[in-house]
């Protein structure tokens, strides 16, 4: 009885992981199976820097995307890193224990909103801001920079508060032994030791910043055009997929699956990048787990 | 050292603005929240609640649509549970290291990172064109599950690996099987961290809107709360019971946040 | 023990969602997908039909019209919707007439100009007009709104008006009628092509002015007696004659109280006139 469990239980596990990563790769070669032929016919690099994208006309270029996604992103990650950064400094340093208790469910919460409520919230507050203060249409690389920087606040803000809090004690203990302030001990001591688990924050931050549709649909505005400045409207990688994908046919679906190829790759290097900046601060300390348990999870959102 | 601001004053400076910063941000949430509570909150009643919705959204309730999401939901989570903590213990207890659960490990952190939208994609493609589902609940939370799965696998094997070896030692020495010691003594603790991953997972479901549209529609009385919201939104036909909407769902991620929280220290209480 | 009642609601959960899911005979329902403009007015067709005919369960998505067409090719819907009227490759389809549709340029109400030409608006949206200046307004820049590749209205604006030109991809794209009646709406220098039923002010939401084009102001009078010429048909497409419950819904709505609700929503009846644009 004992040994027919044991072997059933083994069994069981293994249909289970069986099934499971068939799943997985079935997505994976789909996407792949979909998307390579009108990669093929068009030419990789005739893909990615082709300028024009006019699906009804047989143009597939989406180096307009690919410069949207960038700037995008990129402005995401300089609203919101160092806010982020900062919030998880505060919450393993700084903030009283009463407010840390209302901090982390609220940053928890943050992560369970939505993104069509932020985009929303993205809609009727910061687009017209800007359309009246700054000028231009509203919708703009400006609106979504912000929108998706509050997005990534939560991933940023707990990967990095793990990693602080996660340091050996006399780290702290010593540089404030030697003399030096609880702010140069937090700048020139522990920030640098976090250093590792701070990069893989940004870096999965940055990720969901890329992977984005709905939230970035809505304030856009979604030209296909070469941005000029901030205030101009762009088209993401996400967004070209979301806007498009339902009525696509043939070489235009599947141009938006070759789309999907772009993103999963440039997913899997950041997400690469990651897991090897990880990896090396593992081999150092014994958080590996609590840190990486943690890591996945808000990563996941 | 030359310095032209004294280390004490720096640390003033930096502090408050740290302080700041988090104040702000934690501002600009609750400002989110209450502006939508405040438009929302006086639109629902027991009605809105209780009927479907009529007119394009913009008379009735949004009774179908709370049930939709919740069975959406379900399904996505039921299917993907099992499939993804048992594959979880299968990579955690079962396999050596090796170069195939490795890359077993990292696709699965990559397409837990791939846009919701691709699935959605797939979801049509697979289970509309190919299997004939049509937009359903099914379809639905077929796809969901999928897309869920991999934060499931990666979350309860992080939890597993996290249990102390001792426990396994402990168990396998006083004579349990295989089986024994992962039920008995590995599982039990690692509920908690299986359990706020799957919390995870139905959060994301309840919240997600692109995978969901292609696949269960967006049929007035058979979508989600989320694509509700989108639609009276985008075609302007209600703003009214849009924020009604979007005030339930807030509450119920809020819910489902609390609840979490509660699960999780019970557990740790447990485990002590 | 605990583990088996969870285990035991477990299961019965799944069983409910399952028959929930599964629950429906087939032939009462029709599924129907396509054009997000004809959505809403398919909406309020298939809730007075459902109260005639309580049995039948009409489920109605949007997608756009390229999609409906294309779902139905693919059998994944009984019936497409499209805004546009059918192109070569579609054209071995079934496919009715269900109404008119006018489409309307709008403004900002604060916008001064009142009226273009064909010309002009077709100079906008290929940038070679890019000041309101040049037609009359005040001197800005023209923010350029527009429809997604695959949406009827987008489509049926191109043959009407771009003559074969391309619309600049510098124009914002917006993803439904209610997207870009809003964005116009909180936009001085806004310009975007919606359908005509939903120029005129709705409660709660804020006003936009449609434009005059060639003096022809866009009102449903115009578009019958046939001076305004933007307009283009509403179309259910299926792979087949439709036959049974399909042709039922089909039937009412090209009935004299199916015309009279789309008349009622704005829309102009495929009926008294018979002609066909």
């Amino acid at each position: 009885m004992k040994k027919f469990k044991e072997k059933l239980s083994g069994r069981i596990f293994l249909l289970l992981a069986l099934s499971s990563i068939s799943a997985l790769v079935l997505i994976t070669v789909f996407i792949f199976v979909q998307g390579l032929p009108i990669i093929a016919k068009v030419g990789f690099f005739k893909f990615i820097s082709g300028m024009e994208w006019a699906p009804g006309e047989g143009e597939f270029g989406i180096f307009p995307m690919i410069a949207g996604t960038v700037s995008v992103t990129l402005g995401a990650a300089l609203i919101g890193i160092p806010v982020g950064i900062c919030c998880s400094i505060f919450m393993a340093e700084l903030a009283p224990e009463k407010m840390r208790k209302i901090f982390r469910p609220a940053i928890q919460l943050l992560a369970g909103i939505p993104s069509v409520l932020y985009g929303f919230c993205g809609l009727i507050f910061v687009v017209p801001l800007i359309r009246d203060y700054l000028g231009g249409p509203g919708m703009s690389i400006l609106a979504g920079s912000i929108i998706l920087a509050i997005m990534i606040l939560p991933t940023i803000i707990s990967i990095s508060e793990v990693s602080l809090i996660a340091l050996p004690r006399h780290y702290k203990e010593g540089a404030l032994a030697l003399g030096m302030t609880h702010w140069q001990t937090i700048l020139r001591v522990q920030l640098p030791a976090a250093k590792s688990g701070i990069v893989a924050a940004v870096i999965l931050g940055i990720g969901r910043a890329i992977g984005e549709t709905m939230a970035v649909i809505m304030v856009l505005g979604n030209s296909v055009a070469i941005p000029e400045s901030i205030l101009d409207s762009v088209r993401t990688l996400t967004t070209n997929i979301g806007l498009e994908m339902a009525y696509a046919s043939d070489e235009h679906q599947q141009a938006l699956f070759a789309t999907g190829i772009v993103l999963f790759v440039i997913i899997m290097i950041l997400n690469a990048t990651a897991q090897y900046i990880t990896r090396k601060k593992h081999s150092k300390t014994q958080n590996k787990r609590k840190s990486n348990e943690t890591k996945n999870q808000t990563a996941d959102r | 050292m030359k310095r032209r601001i004294k280390p004490q004053t720096a640390e003033k400076i930096a502090k408050g603005a740290i302080w700041t910063i988090a104040l702000m941000v934690i501002g600009i949430l609750i400002a989110i929240i209450v502006y939508i509570l405040y438009k929302g909150l006086p639109v629902i009643n027991w009605s809105f609640l209780t009927e479907a919705p009529r007119r394009m959204g913009k008379e009735g309730g949004i009774s179908s649509s709370i049930i939709i999401t919740l069975s959406v939901t379900a399904l996505a989570v039921l299917i993907a549970m099992p499939f993804g903590i048992g594959t979880a213990f299968y990579l955690a207890e079962y396999t050596r290291d090796n170069i195939i659960t490795r890359i077993i490990r990292f696709s699965a952190e990559s397409l837990a990172g791939i846009p919701s939208i691709v699935y959605g994609l797939f979801g049509y493609i697979f289970f509309l064109e190919i299997l004939g589902l049509g937009w359903s609940v099914l379809s639905g939370g077929l796809t969901l599950a999928i897309m869920i799965l991999p934060t499931i696998i990666r979350t309860s094997e992080e939890a597993i690996l996290a249990v102390s070896k001792t426990y396994r030692e402990v168990s396998f020495s006083l004579g349990g099987t295989k089986w024994q010691t992962i039920r008995k003594a590995v599982f039990p603790s690692a509920v908690r961290g299986i359990t706020n991953g799957i919390i995870l997972s139905v959060g994301r479901s309840v919240a997600e809107t692109a995978a969901v549209i292609l696949t269960v529609g967006s049929d007035l009385k058979m979508r989600t709360m989320a694509i509700h919201f989108y639609q009276l939104v985008m075609e302007g036909i209600s703003m009214e019971n849009a924020y009604g909407t979007a005030a339930i769902l807030i509450i119920l991620i809020f819910f489902i946040n609390v609840v979490a929280n509660m699960l999780i220290d019970r557990f740790i209480a447990k485990g002590r | 023990m605990k583990y088996k009642i969870c285990i035991i609601l477990l299961v019965a959960l799944i069983c409910t969602v399952l028959m929930t899911s599964c629950g429906e005979e087939e032939g009462t329902k029709i599924v129907i997908a396509g054009s997000t403009s004809v959505q809403p007015y398919a909406e309020i067709l298939s809730e007075d039909y459902e109260a005639l005919a309580s049995e039948i369960k009409v489920i109605i998505n949007g997608g756009g019209s390229s999609a409906g067409i294309s779902a139905v090719m693919k059998n994944v819907a009984d019936i497409g919707m499209s805004s546009r009227s059918l192109n070569e490759k579609e054209s071995g389809l079934w496919s009715v007439e269900i109404a008119k549709d006018g489409l309307a340029l709008i403004i900002h109400p604060d916008n001064p100009v009142t009226n273009l030409s064909i010309e002009q608006i077709r100079g906008i949206y290929t940038q070679e007009i890019t000041n309101w200046s040049e037609l009359g307004g005040v001197n800005h820049k023209i923010h350029v709104i527009s429809r997604e590749e695959g949406s009827g209205t987008r489509s049926a604006f191109s043959d009407m008006v771009m003559d074969g030109a391309r619309i600049t991809p510098k124009a914002i794209v917006q993803n439904s009628n209610g997207a870009v009646r809003q964005l116009v709406s909180g936009d001085k220098y806004a310009i975007g092509f919606i359908s005509l039923g939903l120029v005129e002010h709705q409660d709660g939401l804020k006003p936009v002015k449609g434009l005059s084009i060639n003096g022809i102001t866009p009102i449903r009078e115009n578009v019958i007696n046939g001076s305004y010429n933007l307009f283009r048909p509403f179309l259910f497409v299926s792979n087949k004659e439709p036959e049974g419950t399909v042709k039922d819904f089909i039937d009412f709505i090209l009935s004299e109280h199916g015309q009279q609700i789309l008349i009622d929503e704005g829309l102009i009846s495929v009926s008294p006139e018979k002609e066909i644009g």
